[in-house]
């Protein structure tokens, strides 16, 4: 007993007479369909190359445009042509011009001697499963398709458009239930003759006519009648992307295709001179009767789609530019944000970066130059320092960062003198810990050494920045995760918010912290808000700094790092 | 098909069709604008190239491009066309294994009429002129570094391009004016038709639709680079006689901030530069990508 193969061709003709003849070469006959629409010379020239093989046949030519009744049409007239001719065939294998055996077909023989009454073809119910990869499934049987989807989609479109607003349906013969799968199957003598001896064939054919793509559920479907063992796999390898076109292979997938353990693979690239050579020739055959095994060949397939589709978090490129709220992650990992803990705690950056072990930045936005750790003037990346580069197009350079970074978690400092463009973009951003202490820009301020005139002036900017930036932190949308205490608040009790933020910073440097930070001086600060409020500038963001009490004189630790006790 | 201009680029010729030759390119047909270093008779003597010969203003067939729209019209119509400088050398997702006909027919079958490859300068370490390029010889042995994750992306509505700029130019020249930094989007590969046309160099095309080559909603679409061989030894003498001119883009403004820049920095190299191995290295850094090639 042997297989037989029916193989439909359109282009490429001289590498599927490669494949017939290495086929015929082995015992199996094969009928080969050229679609009508090939031109004849090149038709001819295939006749004359495959003259010497008194096993090949071709068959009467349809015009086979992609969805039609055509390949089916093709299909029945080669498989009765195969069954009448060579009688010694129990399976026959239904493959196209751009297949190719991966295994020695001796091994296929024997697969399919061992399971003489399987039939290997794809089945699946339409009402359980979306076998389709986009598109119409159902309706697929119900509508009427009579323009051509190639060359006439806006009428293909619309029509469709317009049964499904009309709810126009065609009525299904009785005793068909739908069924979908890959076209290439593999069925045995008895089952193919029963669907093309069928007793309502006639009736059967004028439906499927019309039905759209009929090659994926002609015999899909017909063989839930008769057949007794129904295999619900393909036995060739073809795998099909995200738009439903089928996935190529080239010489690269040589050792992939090799260790896939599949007869049968498709698409190859017909240029692929080294997989044609290679498995062309004679091969030696193996002792293991494994089944096949194309695992991997679905992993590579399936990130390809992944990337086409999702893409890489937090990546913008020239070829992906997602539309707000569609990047999938507007940065490429978590960082964190800190407002004004810089100016609350002196060296806060050394202590940040050995308590937490992740890079922490200066001011990223400050108005003179981007501030990275260490002082670098070029980072990661190549990352300029420039501010004029930074600002020029901040979200590229944040993005950039980050996904230069991959991998280490950054930290940097932010504050109201710093540019504020970027801040909607942060708030709204899933990776971001942005944690404020609000009013923390005053301590600096107190420091400083200026007129009160031109300290009131700045007070009152940075209060106004900051204010807008509060409220963008607490509008609905915000997806970052955001900590805003008042100054006095967190000078009140620093340790618990510290704490809370390490242990998110880093899950693996999970213990108690046993040292704060140093806090700056704060000794009269309560009397420089007073001064403030006296001068008509109302500073609010620092919450309840009473004259005279100050955080400090309470305690009797004062400039001393805080112990946990 | 292959489709290039060029004013004296003599040394670099032997390098560059043997790339592409190696690449698959079937054709070239190449517009010399007058170089008086033979470049002409060395190209005639190419049996697979066709030269045409101008002596007329670069600037005034707008920067070459009505010149090659024109050749392209004429003898680009149906065909892949590839319109590259030759300073540029183009890399796709599996070059290394893949001829160009593998990229092209998949774009066939993916109904993908253009193809993006974005400029990527590559640079040596050290002064330009340390190391003279030799005839012959791939530049990339020279310039081996790149800039690998500074640049800077917008949308361009009008052509509805995506405009790209960064990059060690941006980095060296264009720090305080970032808005004059060179712009670095391309879409050098395009199945040609009659009706298309280059709007400014390769950087955009008419009709619109054909700028449509990233992704709106998430993924990736595949895109390729062009490696840019523009910082050689070469470099100073170029921006010199280009200044001198003055042919090139918004008066040459890019070559006089070149010239003013190499002549008190002229290392673009810096220690986060990174070393060109091959495509996927490209792909990696997010610089390209495979789409859903694989």
């Amino acid at each position: 007993m042997t297989v037989g193969f029916i193989m439909l061709c359109h282009t490429a003709l001289w590498r599927a007479a490669q494949v017939a003849r290495h086929w015929a070469e082995r015992g199996c006959p094969v009928v080969i369909h050229v679609d009508q629409r090939v031109g004849i010379r090149a038709f001819d020239k295939m006749k004359a190359d495959l003259q010497d093989m008194e096993n090949v046949q071709f068959s009467g030519r349809h015009a086979c445009e992609w969805g039609t009744w055509g390949i089916v049409a093709a299909s029945q007239e080669a498989a009765s042509l195969m069954l009448r001719t060579f009688p010694a065939v129990r399976h026959v294998y239904l493959a196209s011009g751009s297949c190719l055996p991966l295994r020695p077909v001796e091994e296929l023989v024997a697969y399919l001697d061992q399971r003489p009454k399987t039939d290997f073809i794809e089945s699946v119910t339409t009402e359980d499963v979306g076998w389709t990869v986009g598109g119409l499934d159902v309706e697929r049987f119900t509508m009427r398709f009579p323009f051509s989807w190639r060359k006439q989609r806006g009428l293909f479109d619309a029509y469709v458009w317009l049964q499904r607003k009309t709810g126009l349906q065609r009525r299904m013969p009785k005793s068909i239930v739908p069924h979908l799968g890959s076209q290439w199957w593999c069925l045995t003598r008895q089952t193919l003759s029963a669907i093309l001896e069928h007793p309502e064939r006639p009736q059967i054919d004028r439906y499927f006519k019309k039905v759209w793509i009929p090659d994926e559920s002609y015999f899909q479907t017909l063989v839930r009648q008769v057949s007794s063992t129904v295999e619900g796999r393909s036995l060739t390898l073809s795998k099909f992307d995200f738009q439903g076109k089928p996935h190529i292979f080239y010489d690269d997938h040589l050792q992939l295709l090799r260790r896939s353990d599949c007869f049968v693979a498709r698409k190859i690239w017909p240029q692929a001179n080294k997989v044609y050579t290679s498995f062309l020739a004679s091969q030696p055959g193996r002792q293991t009767a494994s089944e096949p095994n194309p695992g991997k060949i679905d992993r590579l397939f399936a990130k390809a789609v992944e990337r086409r589709t999702k893409g890489r978090p937090g990546l913008y490129m020239q070829s992906r530019m997602p539309n707000e709220n569609w990047e999938n992650g507007r940065t490429a990992g978590p960082y964190s944000v800190f407002c004004g803990f810089a100016e609350l705690f002196e060296n806060f950056e050394i202590w940040l970066s050995k308590t937490s072990g992740t890079r922490v930045h200066g001011h990223l936005f400050a108005p003179d130059r981007v501030h990275y750790a260490g002082g670098e003037r070029v980072y990661n990346g190549a990352l300029s320092d420039s501010a004029a580069l930074r600002d020029y197009n901040p979200k590229s350079f944040l993005s950039s960062l980050i996904w230069n970074t991959r991998g280490e978690r950054q930290c940097f400092q932010f504050g109201p003198d710093d540019t504020q463009k970027l801040n909607r973009f942060m708030a709204v951003d899933g990776n971001a810990q942005i944690s404020v202490i609000s009013g923390a820009w005053a301590v600096p301020l107190f420091h400083s050494n200026q007129n009160f005139g031109d300290i009131r002036r700045e007070a009152a900017r940075l209060q106004k920045i900051e204010q807008a930036y509060l409220t963008t932190l607490r509008s609905a949308f915000v997806k970052a995760r955001v900590r805003i205490w008042s100054l006095a608040d967190f000078v009140e009790n620093p340790m618990e918010p510290l704490q809370t933020i390490i242990d998110e910073l880093g899950p693996r440097q999970a213990r108690r912290l046993t040292e704060a930070p140093r806090m700056a001086d704060l000794t009269g600060f309560g009397q420089f808000l007073q001064n403030l409020r006296n001068q008509g500038m109302q500073p609010i963001l620092m919450g309840d700094f009473p004259v005279g009490d100050d955080p400090a004189s309470r305690n009797s630790r004062r400039g001393r790092p805080y112990l946990v006790k | 098909m292959l489709f290039s201009t060029l004013r004296n680029e003599r040394i670099r010729l032997p390098f560059f069709l043997k790339y592409y030759r190696d690449m698959g390119v079937n054709h070239f047909l190449i517009v010399d604008n007058a170089s008086d270093d033979g470049s002409r008779e060395y190209l005639l003597d190419q049996p697979d190239v066709s030269l045409w010969t101008t002596k007329h203003s670069y600037k005034r067939a707008r920067f070459g491009a009505d010149w090659l729209n024109w050749l392209q019209m004429r003898y680009g119509h149906a065909h892949w066309c590839l319109v590259v400088d030759p300073d540029e050398f183009f890399v796709y997702p599996f070059c290394d294994t893949r001829p160009i006909r593998a990229l092209t027919d998949w774009l066939d079958a993916s109904n993908i009429k253009s193809f993006p490859a974005m400029l990527l300068d590559m640079y040596p370490k050290g002064p330009l002129d340390a190391h003279p390029y030799r005839e012959g010889q791939d530049p990339f042995e020279i310039a081996q570094y790149f800039d690998s994750g500074n640049y800077i992306f917008q949308r361009n509505a009008r052509y509805g391009n995506l405009w790209v700029q960064g990059g060690p130019r941006a980095r060296t020249f264009f720090a305080d004016d970032p808005a004059m930094a060179p712009a670095l989007n391309k879409i050098p590969l395009v199945k040609w038709s009659r009706d298309f046309a280059y709007v400014s160099s390769t950087h955009m095309l008419l009709p619109r639709g054909l700028n449509q080559t990233f992704d709106e909603w998430g993924g990736e679409k595949a895109s390729g680079i062009l490696l840019h061989a523009k910082f050689l030894d070469t470099f100073a003498a170029k921006a010199e006689e280009e200044m001198t001119r003055g042919q090139h883009y918004s008066a040459s403004a890019e070559y006089k901030a070149y010239k003013a820049g190499l002549e008190t920095q002229p290392d673009l190299w810096c220690k986060w530069s990174e070393k060109y191995i091959n495509w996927r290295q490209l792909e990696i850094l997010g610089l390209m990508s495979k789409g859903n090639w694989a």
